[in-house]
């Protein structure tokens, strides 16, 4: 088989450069490794500076919107921070998180000794830290941070941008390519280097989804640095794209940007999905259920997110027969996902299941998901979809499909495979705790934004009317309750980093895998030499 | 098809109803919690989908959430279970596939039957221009021979109010100094443009939402069944006072209506007579600082000094001390790559006039000259 041959490749390019030590002593060890595990890593530290960078937008949010009335900051100030918030969460911390998950798991789940391409793995990181660097420096700029959203829509974000629109372009572009490596070398290394006998429909679920959120990836990441790059070309070559004075279209950009926005709302929830399906078989000590059907229905969405952007833009004026295929397409959507819930439920069903910390997420992940999950059914109907329309209710819609949903599994894989990371246990207790204070904290903070939006609140202003005030500062201490109950999370992992129980190579009583076949902490180098495969490879 | 047909609209109007029980026995709370039904066909149309797709998510959820906590309770190793081992079964997949499509299709019969009504504008008895502006409505009526009418709808909150120094009125932010006046039981049709970046036009009892586009006009259109006075808000981010820019709808009887209507109509040839009357320097200050609070103190601030460097100061600033005619020409076309509108096809010359004179002769300025409505005409029939 061919993946044979550039394994043995991989063996003389070894033995050449001599790599079988450990690693280098001092800051090179992170700034030059090409080491799949290293860079893995290096993208969840830099994600979890992230995650608390953005959530502390959130706070400011929160905290101007306790009360009615403007206490804490200007308007201006606000729409800095939402946008902030929004860009820094999604493309600093959810999408590195799964990128650097991958990294870690990826080879070591089919068997690879590393990524098919080191050298552009180290790029793809590092490129990342000066593109957030870039656009975080705005804040300190006299024009102020991007004030235009996340989703940026022209002529506010061109004619009527802040100068430093500019560093918001640029920054995205880096980030663009980052992801557009980043998911090269993941398909690069899915498709090549799996261990012999490992066969597309035996690949760990983790695998199969991120495979596919690798593709969704190159085809709508370029789609964004061509909606950036005409910002770009309106701001200071003097075209109009987006200018209507100039003979422009400004739907054409929401056209653009939500072709590459609604695929990456997959991007961010796709991996989530496959590392549910490696947990909760785990926990219930029984196979997953419908694995093919698990599959399938990954790649159906996939498919149906390329067909349903316009349905963020039932307000624009389109034609009846646009709101009518755009509706239908998006509510096809719940089949895929709801077989998915289906499966989740099915594998717990007759299983045998134990709470620990990474199964408490993955429950909350299943539970809360599928609120996420019905109220972005109720968006898929047009005619109601226009009184929801930019409200809360819609915030509420993505924060609980984001939060308890890709950040819920990101945590849930940190603790899930934290002891092969690092070889200890982290402390139960404190996991449990901090379970259940982000889940007590994530709905009193999202729950209450449903009513605000049914009732009438638009997103993104900072001062509001006066019926809306009891939720909103209901939703408020929620914010603070979730966002610092986080700190204990960068507790525990320093605590399982510097010690804890020795954790066994298997970890958990009924993992099942190749990544429990290597000790813990995992050596330096794995599979240098193809594994075999045992009994029972995916769930 | 026919029984078929019958049992399918039963089952739909007896879902329908069930909220309509459940709505009424929470009335107090509703207001807070759930989406108006309104006061418009479509309103309530809206309404009964809103509710039946919650309902049918609702019992979704209690059988998916159902089993779910039944094997969590029942099937826990603590408990002694032991593992089962099933794993597959394309039965059940296909079962579970295609339950979903028929709730599906059966959610989407009603749905395009509300979107083909919502899209249908046909047949309107009144025109009205809605205008979005960073950040107020324009609101131009368009079906009348006489003089035009038209106006801007500006936030009527204080500062004070938003800032904690004043108590905060029964409607803050929701109130406006002249709202849109329509008749009531009249087929209104809204055309929505806008002159800057995109708004978004809403009233929640109305379930009329439409963005406002540059370069674009949009369609929507009402048949409002009670008086009364219905508030909305602009929900597109469209800049630093986005959540400043309200939406208020008085809806009255067709009598009182028409007489409002001639009362603006007189109105604007009064202005129309201003442009020609002798202004005084003192009277144009005068008229200039109510306007200047309106449109300019939002970014020029109060005493002038504006928030550099998007919005610059006027005391003694080049411009405002400089040569009337740039002055003039900014105030009129705007400062194109800036913030800064064109205000000429915004305000009349009586505004215009005022305004650019108190900017000179106020705010820490003396320059001492000034340009009367009469030369803002000129200047401004001459561009044509």
């Amino acid at each position: 088989m061919s993946n044979v041959g550039i394994l043995d490749g991989h063996d003389t390019h070894h033995d050449d450069h001599d790599h079988h030590h450990g690693p280098a002593k001092g800051i090179t060890r992170w700034l030059y490794t090409t080491n799949h595990k290293d860079i893995g890593s290096l993208y969840l530290w830099f994600s979890l500076a992230m995650f608390l960078l953005g959530g502390s937008f959130a706070l400011i949010i929160r905290l101007e919107l306790f009360q009615p009335g403007l206490q804490f900051v200007q308007p201006d100030f606000f729409n800095q921070m939402t946008t902030m918030h929004g860009l820094v969460m999604v493309f600093g911390a959810v999408m590195p998180a799964f990128v650097g998950l991958a990294n870690w798991m990826i080879p070591m789940m089919i068997g690879a000794p590393d990524m098919a391409l080191p050298r552009m793995n180290n790029w793809s990181f590092w490129i990342l830290p000066f593109a957030f660097a870039m656009l975080a420096s705005t804040l300190l700029m006299e024009a102020g941070a991007p004030n235009f959203g996340w989703t940026f829509y022209a002529p506010l974000s061109t004619t009527y941008a802040p100068e430093t629109v500019t560093f918001f372009i640029f920054a995205i572009h880096i980030m663009g390519a980052s992801s557009i490596m980043g998911s090269i070398n993941i398909i690069a290394t899915i498709q090549n280097l799996r261990a012999p006998g490992m066969t597309y429909m035996k690949m760990p679920l983790f695998v199969w989804t991120w495979l596919i959120t690798a593709y969704l990836l190159i085809a709508v990441m370029p789609v964004l640095a061509g909606v950036v790059t005409m910002m770009l070309f309106d701001i200071h070559f003097g075209t109009s794209f987006f200018n209507a004075a100039g003979g422009g279209d400004p739907v054409l950009f929401q056209h653009v940007f939500w072709f590459f926005g609604h695929p990456e709302v997959y991007i961010m929830i796709l991996p989530a999905f496959g590392i549910i399906s490696e947990i909760i078989p785990t926990f219930s000590r029984k196979r997953l259920f419908g694995y093919d059907s698990m599959v399938y229905a990954t790649s159906s969405i996939a498919f149906l997110s390329f067909i349903v952007w316009a349905h963020h833009m039932f307000t624009t004026g389109m034609p009846l027969a646009g709101e009518l295929f755009f509706m239908y397409a998006t509510m096809m959507i719940a089949v895929p996902t709801g077989v998915k819930v289906f499966n989740w439920i099915s594998t717990m069903f007759k299983g045998s299941i134990t709470f620990e910390t990474p199964m408490l997420f993955a429950i909350a992940f299943v539970v809360l998901f599928t609120m996420g999950g019905f109220t972005g059914l109720m968006l898929a109907i047009a005619p109601a979809d226009f009184q929801y329309h930019d409200t809360y209710f819609v915030v509420a819609h993505f924060h609980y499909v984001l939060v308890p949903g890709a950040v819920f599994s990101i945590m849930a894989g940190a603790y899930y495979w934290l002891p092969k990371w690092t070889g200890n246990m982290f402390d139960e207790n404190l996991g449990k705790l901090h379970f259940w204070l982000s889940f007590v904290g994530i709905n009193i903070l999202f729950f209450p934004q449903h009513f605000l939006g049914l009732a009438g609140m638009p997103r993104r202003i900072p001062d509001y009317a006066l019926q809306f005030a009891d939720y909103n500062m209901i939703s408020s201490i929620g914010a603070f309750l979730f966002g610092f109950s986080q700190l204990l999370f960068v507790f525990i992992v320093i605590k399982c980093i510097r010690g804890g129980k020795q954790a066994s190579s298997e970890v958990w009583e009924s993992s099942h895998g190749l990544e429990w076949t290597v000790p813990s902490p995992a050596p330096y180098h794995t599979f240098t030499t193809p594994p075999e495969l045992p009994k029972r490879v995916h769930s | 098809m026919q029984p078929k047909t019958k049992i399918f609209s039963a089952v739909l109007s007896a879902c329908c109803l069930f909220p309509y029980q459940l709505a009424s026995a929470a009335e107090d709370y509703r207001e807070g919690i759930n989406m108006p039904v309104g006061v418009t066909e479509i309103s309530r149309s809206t309404y009964d989908l809103h509710m039946l797709i919650t309902i049918i998510c609702a019992l979704i959820g209690v059988v998916v959430y159902g089993v779910l906590i039944w094997s969590l309770v029942k099937y826990r190793k603590s408990k002694g279970a032991k593992a089962a081992d099933f794993h597959e079964s394309t039965t059940i997949e296909i079962v579970w596939t295609l339950i979903p499509i028929l709730i599906l299709v059966a959610m989407a019969i009603p749905s395009t039957g509300v979107l083909r009504q919502i899209y249908d504008a046909s047949e309107s008895e009144m025109d009205i221009l809605i205008t979005g502006y960073q950040w107020r409505w324009q609101y131009s009526y368009l079906d009348d021979e006489g003089e035009e009418v038209s106006f801007f709808s500006n936030l009527a909150t204080t500062d004070d109010q938003i800032n904690g120094l004043d108590e905060k009125s029964e409607n803050y932010l929701l109130e406006v100094d002249q709202p849109l006046v329509i008749p009531v039981d009249t087929k209104v049709r809204f055309l929505l443009t806008a002159a800057d970046v995109i708004h978004s036009w809403w009233v929640p009892d109305f379930a009329v939402k439409k963005d406002a586009i540059p370069g674009f006009i949009n369609e929507s259109w009402v048949i409002v069944e009670e008086t009364g006075t219905y508030r909305g808000q602009c929900t597109e981010l469209c800049g630093q006072d986005h959540g400043f820019m309200p939406v208020v709808v008085e809806v009255v009887e067709q009598e009182e209506f028409d007489r409002w209507y001639a009362e603006r109509q007189e109105e604007a040839a009064a202005i129309a007579e201003l442009v020609n009357q002798e202004w005084t320097m003192e009277s144009l200050v005068a008229q200039g600082e109510t306007v200047y609070r309106t449109f300019c103190m939002a970014c020029h601030q109060q005493n002038g000094q504006g928030l550099p460097p998007a919005f610059p100061a006027l005391t003694g600033s080049p411009l405002t001390n400089g040569p009337i005619e740039d002055h003039i020409d900014v105030v009129l076309n705007g400062a194109p790559g800036t913030a800064m509108a064109a205000f000429g096809g915004q305000l009349n010359e009586v505004d215009l006039a005022a305004v650019i004179t108190y900017e000179r002769n106020a705010l820490g300025n003396s320059v001492g000259d000034m340009v009367t409505p009469a030369e803002i005409f000129q200047i401004q029939s001459e561009s044509e």
